[in-house]
């Protein structure tokens, strides 16, 4: 965990990309769960975070 | 000695096109080939992108293209997102996308398993089993609504041999529990080949010297599976649901020819409600947004998927 926070905190590639995966992941569960439409409403807010994330972590240092 | 292929190139490369391209860099050769490929891409693929990018924060409507367009904002994106008609086609699109994808992994790797074995007759039977994707998925649709047919379908006597219901006593595409299924089923019957053919691509590229290795080491069947195969085919695995889950993401001709959407919109798959909002009620502003959502989610999901196969492919 303090490797994950250190990479965070150090700008390296591995964690960010992680990080915005989990964005991406989550936003796409919210847009096709059952459960809640809030859920839905802030689903693509959540995966477009995570997509733009993912696009300019990918250039960061490994 | 004879000429190196560079060389061979080179002599036959007539005397007047030498001349023209003296004097260049091979980059500036590069970017010429180059440049009318690019220009294709930015013409059918990024222009028609930002076009609809555009649109989608305006009110214009296609069917009325001399009326003023105003721009709204992000309030055709707040519009589609606090639609429960298009979170409920989302939800089937969920349901489709992740029992296809299921099926068709476990369906394809167990028939490339087999197929990979050596026996007879194992070409005929490869060329059977890929015949279902060879064919357009607009005839797919029309003859598996014969098939469902409840009175005359050949489905419904089939489940009705195995089971003992009553034929007649249940339809496929009309009924409400099982019409989500029977999209389900065409396209697994559809597309599992395909699947298939990639495992069988992976499964034959594994070279035979591990396994007589492994054999040598007394591992079991089992354990060759579980250590060799599956993680020598899994890359392979990965690409398959990649290209299966984006194309059943967008999913729309089989599914509109099989239940058009139907009983009521049960089936009506987000790429299905998609084209009805720009289409059928011509609010070309708001399918625009709604199309900008869709592409978001597929592009996002591309990526990490992409970042997974790589690591997997590195391993």
């Amino acid at each position: 965990m303090s490797e994950f926070i250190n990479g965070i905190l150090r700008l390296r590639r591995g964690p960010w990309e992680m990080l915005a995966s989990v964005l991406i992941a989550l936003g796409v569960v919210m847009l096709m769960q059952p459960v809640a439409i809030w859920l839905y409403t802030y689903s693509f807010v959540v995966t477009l975070v995570g997509t733009i994330m993912f696009i300019i972590v990918s250039h960061f240092p490994e | 000695m004879s000429a190196s292929p560079l060389d061979q190139v080179a002599a036959a490369t007539p005397v007047q096109m030498a001349t023209k391209i003296k004097g260049l860099s091979d980059r500036a050769i590069a970017w010429i080939f180059v440049t009318p490929t690019i220009l294709i891409l930015l013409a059918i693929n990024i222009f028609p992108l930002i076009w609809t990018i555009r649109l989608s924060f305006t009110d214009f409507r296609v069917n009325r293209p001399n009326a003023e367009v105003s721009w709204v904002g992000l309030r055709n994106y707040e519009r589609v997102l606090t639609d429960p008609d298009i979170w409920t086609a989302m939800q089937a699109t969920a349901h489709f996308l992740i029992w296809t994808i299921v099926l068709q992994v476990l369906i394809g790797f167990t028939l490339a398993y087999l197929i990979n074995k050596k026996f007879r007759g194992n070409d005929l039977w490869t060329t059977i089993i890929v015949l279902p994707m060879m064919l357009s998925p607009a005839v797919v649709g029309n003859f598996w609504t014969f098939l469902y047919q409840p009175q005359i379908g050949l489905f419904n006597y089939a489940v009705s041999f195995f089971t003992g219901i009553d034929p007649s006593s249940f339809s496929m595409i009309g009924d409400v529990n099982l019409a989500p299924w029977s999209i389900v089923i065409v396209d697994t019957w559809m597309w599992s080949p395909f699947v298939m053919l990639i495992c069988l691509a992976g499964l034959r590229s594994i070279p035979d010297s591990i396994y007589e290795a492994a054999e040598c080491d007394r591992a079991s069947k089992w354990r060759q599976f579980w250590t060799i195969t599956i993680p020598m085919v899994l890359p392979f695995l990965m690409l398959a649901v990649l290209f299966r889950g984006i194309e059943n993401f967008k999913m729309f001709d089989l599914v509109v020819q099989l239940t058009g959407g139907g009983p009521g919109s049960l089936t009506e798959l987000s790429s299905i409600n998609l084209k009805r909002e720009a289409f059928e009620k011509w609010r070309t502003g708001y399918a625009s947004a709604y199309a900008v959502i869709l592409f978001v989610t597929v592009f996002g999901l591309a990526s990490i998927y992409v970042k997974a196969l790589n690591r997997v492919k590195n391993r």
